[in-house]
């Protein structure tokens, strides 16, 4: 297998307090360094609550904001500057609300036809031609194409945003939440179509969401992010079944599932820490019931031990 | 373009300006070919002649220049000076707004502070400025009255600017490749033109007065060319010997500006889409009622029952049958489930009980809404309020939303109190800090002096919760209060909500999208579809042996957590819409087992063993060796 994404200590930091001249009052950290593979084929499921940085982690990848420090490599180039135009056709988006992911104003066929015209520099019959052959990978209609955004579903706005990643040609999709804002009943075609289209195009798919359930059914391996880092990583079928940070048990733990008993997991304080005073030590141990001195004192690295996948815990938990 | 010129021509007032304003316009454009008198040709023997004299309709001005003539050639060039100004205002406004809102950070500081800067001088003295700089003359006034008025554009369009740059199809467009100044043209601007017309419709008059009066001072159109403002100029000195010199143009500029007025109000009116969406329309205090065909009558001693309920929205000619007969009932204590898609109805048949679905647009046409017997659909406002909130209490999902974000948690949670009963300031803080203890909200005592944004989101829906138990209630309705919530924080609500009913025996409503939930928190359940109950009964029965295909379906295509990675059973097509509702099943085209009975006449709810219900003729007969899992 060869990597199709490579993240090399990429971090961002925002700066709080802006002034019109001078430095800024502060700078909160969004996302701590993060080293993370991506193989060619694979889909790496990202997880974490809201605020854990995963929205900042995927825009730093398609180049809509520029990292703080670190790199990006995509199929082994380095990607310096954060241009949309040169991550677009290596590497596309597909977002989280389809509807307002596509311009009111523009008919599906200009949204469509957009990536060819700008990235690949298509006459008009060649970009015919594309758009035929995406839409029928898509499942969609050709007379959609002369529509209006507002005159479709949410599934259908969907599939739309998933044809307009596909027509840039990139080989990695940033899914961001693609199904959170649809019905459950849809949910599950967009899933399927993206699994569909994945082995036809042979894609890489980093997919993003905060349900559990949904990453695990699609992931072949998992990061849990906390508070802008990477706390988990580690195949699908293992990471949620014999967690070895407590946080990720404490997430497998609070999923409703049909026929488990209804307790909550965890009586404290559940408040993330403040982003302007980041704690000393892990960022988890005010929740964390197996805190000791160590955990104030010192982050803990990312390791696996034990052949066991890396997490960041001075004291995980054991199978 | 259309539903545009329909909807502005609703508007009686601004048709009556439009109309007006095209007649001053054709006459404007008209006046070199129309016969009339030379404009500035004097003629001082026929001096002051006044109106419906021999030769001059509206009489002579001090030099016994013909009064119709110049006032047709003034308003000629107050309108062309009024718009120019207009348009050059708005687009150089746009311009500028459009870069600072797409850009943002210093880009936007730097320009934004230099157009505070011009909106700190009044108008008239920074219009005075200009011309004495540039020289007095029409030309110089027009810029003047542009440049007083860029400001106003400039904010109004970078405000609208920053918006649309923050939507997603802006990065979209960036990932397409396409360069900023081409997402500004193709991507942005399109979606600010209304903004622009609107900020236009609105100003042109305004803009015409301005001309007018500088014209008024002498620094606008010089003699001998007249315009609406000089003319009144020329005439001040004979106001009260011949008044008719100065009505005659004064009365042409109340005329146009009311027109240009009347007419910009109404193409904002249509134009706006928040205005289009009925936000000027004010919602009825309780839901507006017309049921035809028998009520039911209260029966059996259910706390709360809901009886062949019926809630349409009626927008324009289509009907949307959004609940289409449902029954529930709640006893007290017990947790039901209401669960469905979205359109499925769930938030109305909530929303229904109390009378809080927004009329117009929607009307409750049948059924009944019993509370102790007591039948809610049709009783007075006064009855309604006093249940509201009192025995009857709602948590929505949005808690960001509900609360106030001007006041602290604590002034609202007294502010629930007190609507329905007298309580002193000592004790209602003292009720509130009690709830937010209960609500297991920490430091309750520094916490309610905190304002709604200063909480998390799962402390919000605490305060949420704290409100709805603030009077005591019986009933609660919870209106999918964990969807917006992370899963740690779903968890610990939902704890709190099973411990509440389980201590003080509410009933609760739950409605929800997640079977999950239901199977942790409901003792019974209803699932919706298109409006009605496509099957009822007790939780633990209905997760394990779904009867109905939709249930089923619905529950093979949510992935459990521990099931590993799996291609999902799909539901194939969408729902229908709740305005063209089949005459049978309206699950027919999505199912499985569909035959030709199922489309030929409406299912009814039938018993399917001792406690279930089901909509279904075709029910799924669950094999039990599934269910027992």
């Amino acid at each position: 297998m060869t990597e199709a994404l490579k993240l090399t200590g990429l971090s961002k930091a925002f700066p709080v307090g802006k002034r019109l001249f001078g430095p800024p009052r502060a700078l909160v950290r969004a996302v701590q360094p993060v080293d993370l593979v991506v193989q060619k084929g694979e889909t790496l499921g990202i997880v974490g609550e809201s605020g854990c940085g995963k929205s900042t982690l995927a825009r730093m990848l398609v180049g809509l904001l520029e990292p703080s420090s670190g790199r990006i490599e995509i199929e082994g180039e380095p990607l310096d500057n954060a241009d949309p135009a040169v991550f677009g056709k290596k590497i596309q988006y597909v977002f989280q609300d389809p509807i307002s992911s596509l311009n009111p104003r523009k008919t599906i066929r200009q949204i469509m036809e957009a990536p060819l015209k700008h990235l690949h520099r298509m006459g008009p019959a060649a970009r015919a031609d594309r758009i035929a052959e995406i839409f029928a990978a898509v499942n969609l209609r050709e007379e959609f194409l002369d529509r209006y955004p507002h005159e479709f579903s949410g599934g259908q706005a969907q599939r739309i945003g998933i044809a307009r990643a596909l027509a840039a040609d990139a080989r990695i999709l940033i899914l961001d939440e693609p199904v959170s804002a649809l019905d459950v009943s849809v949910q599950a075609q967009v899933l399927n179509l993206l699994a569909d289209l994945k082995a036809q195009f042979g894609l890489t798919y980093l997919f993003i969401s905060h349900d559990l359930a949904v990453v695990e059914a699609v992931s072949d391996r998992i990061a849990v992010l906390y508070f802008g880092a990477v706390v988990e990583v580690g195949p699908a079928v293992e990471i949620f079944a014999n967690p070895r940070h407590p946080y990720t048990k404490l997430l497998a733990d609070s999923a409703p599932v049909v026929g488990r008993a209804l307790k909550a997991p965890e009586g404290r304080e559940t408040e993330l820490p403040d982003p302007e005073n980041p704690p000393e030590g892990c960022a988890f141990r005010a929740r964390c019931p197996r805190a000791t001195a160590l955990c104030a004192a010192e982050v803990p690295p990312l390791t696996g031990e034990g052949g066991r996948h890396p997490a960041a815990c001075h004291h995980p938990l054991e199978a | 373009m259309s539903a545009f010129l329909r909807l502005l021509s609703r508007n009686r007032l601004a048709l009556g300006g439009l109309i007006v304003l095209v007649i001053v316009v054709i006459l404007a454009l008209l006046t070199p070919v129309l016969p009339l008198k030379p404009p500035n040709v004097t003629d001082t023997p026929n001096r002051f002649l006044p109106p419906f004299s021999e030769g001059a309709i509206l009489g002579t001005d001090h030099l016994g220049r013909d009064l119709l003539s110049r006032l047709m050639w003034g308003t000629r060039l107050s309108l062309a000076v009024g718009f120019a100004a207009a348009v050059i205002a708005a687009t150089i406004g746009a311009a500028i707004g459009i870069i600072a809102g797409y850009y943002g950070g210093r880009t936007d500081n730097v320009i934004m502070r230099g157009v505070d800067m011009l909106m700190a001088f009044p108008y008239i003295l920074l219009a005075l400025a200009i011309v004495a700089a540039l020289g007095p003359g029409l030309m110089n006034a027009l810029i003047a009255v542009a440049a007083v008025n860029i400001p106003f554009f400039a904010r109004n369009i970078r405000g609208v600017t920053v918006g649309i740059a923050n939507k997603e199809f802006v990065d979209a467009a960036k990932l397409a490749g396409m360069s900023d100044a081409k997402i500004i043209v193709t991507e942005v601007l399109p979606n600010v033109i209304p903004v622009i017309v609107i900020a236009m419709s609105t100003t042109v008059g305004w803009m015409i007065l301005e001309t007018a009066g500088l014209s008024f001072l002498g620094l606008g159109s010089q003699p001998p060319r007249a315009d609406l403002g000089s003319m009144l100029g020329e005439a001040r000195s004979a106001l009260i010997t011949n008044p008719h010199t100065s009505i005659v143009p004064g009365l042409m500029i109340l005329v146009i500006v009311m027109a240009i007025n009347l007419l910009g109000d109404g193409v904002r009116d249509a134009l706006d889409p928040r205005l289009k969406s009925g936000a000027l329309s004010r919602p009825m205090p309780a839901t507006m009622v017309s049921r035809t065909g028998p009520i039911p009558q209260p029966e059996g001693c259910d706390l709360l029952a809901v009886r062949d309920l019926k809630t349409q929205f009626h927008v324009k000619d289509r009907v949307y049958k959004a609940v289409g007969g449902v029954d529930l009932s709640l006893k007290p204590g017990e947790c039901v489930g209401l669960i469905g898609e979205s359109g499925s109805g769930k938030s109305v048949t909530a929303l229904s009980i109390m009378g809080l679905v927004a009329s117009p647009p929607g009307v409750i046409t049948g059924g009944a809404v019993h509370y102790r017997g007591e039948d809610l659909v049709g009783a007075s406002y006064e009855v309604l309020r006093s249940l509201r909130g009192r025995h009857v209490a709602y948590i929505f999902q949005d808690p960001q939303a509900t609360l106030h974000p001007l006041y602290t948690v604590g002034d609202q949670l007294i502010e629930a109190v007190s609507s329905h009963r007298r309580i002193g300031r000592d004790e209602g803080r003292a009720h509130a800090i009690d709830l937010l203890k209960q609500v297991r909200i920490p430091n309750a005592e520094s916490r309610i002096d905190s304002y709604p944004h200063e909480l998390s989101g799962g402390m919000r829906q605490r305060v949420g919760i704290a409100m709805a138990l603030a009077n005591d209630p019986e009933i609660i309705i919870a209106d999918e209060p964990t969807t917006a919530l992370d899963v740690t924080v779903q968890a610990q609500i939902l704890t709190l909500l099973d411990d509440l009913r389980r201590d003080r025996g509410l009933a609760i409503l739950f409605i929800t999208h997640d079977f999950g939930v239901v199977a942790q928190l409901c003792d019974r359940v209803a699932v919706m579809y298109a409006g009605r109950i496509v099957e009822k009964g007790p939780t633990d029965a209905i997760l394990n042996a779904p009867a109905h295909p939709y249930t089923s379906k619905l529950m093979a295509c949510v992935p459990e957590l521990g099931e590993g990675r799996r291609r999902l059973e799909a539901i194939p097509g969408l729902p229908p819409g709740v305005d063209q509702l089949p005459q049978g099943c309206a699950f027919a085209d999505r199912c499985h087992r569909v035959t030709e009975a199922c489309r030929e006449r409406a299912i009814p709810l039938e018993p399917h063993g001792a406690e279930r219900s089901v909509r279904c003729i075709h029910p799924v007969e669950a094999p039990r060796t599934e269910a027992a899992q």
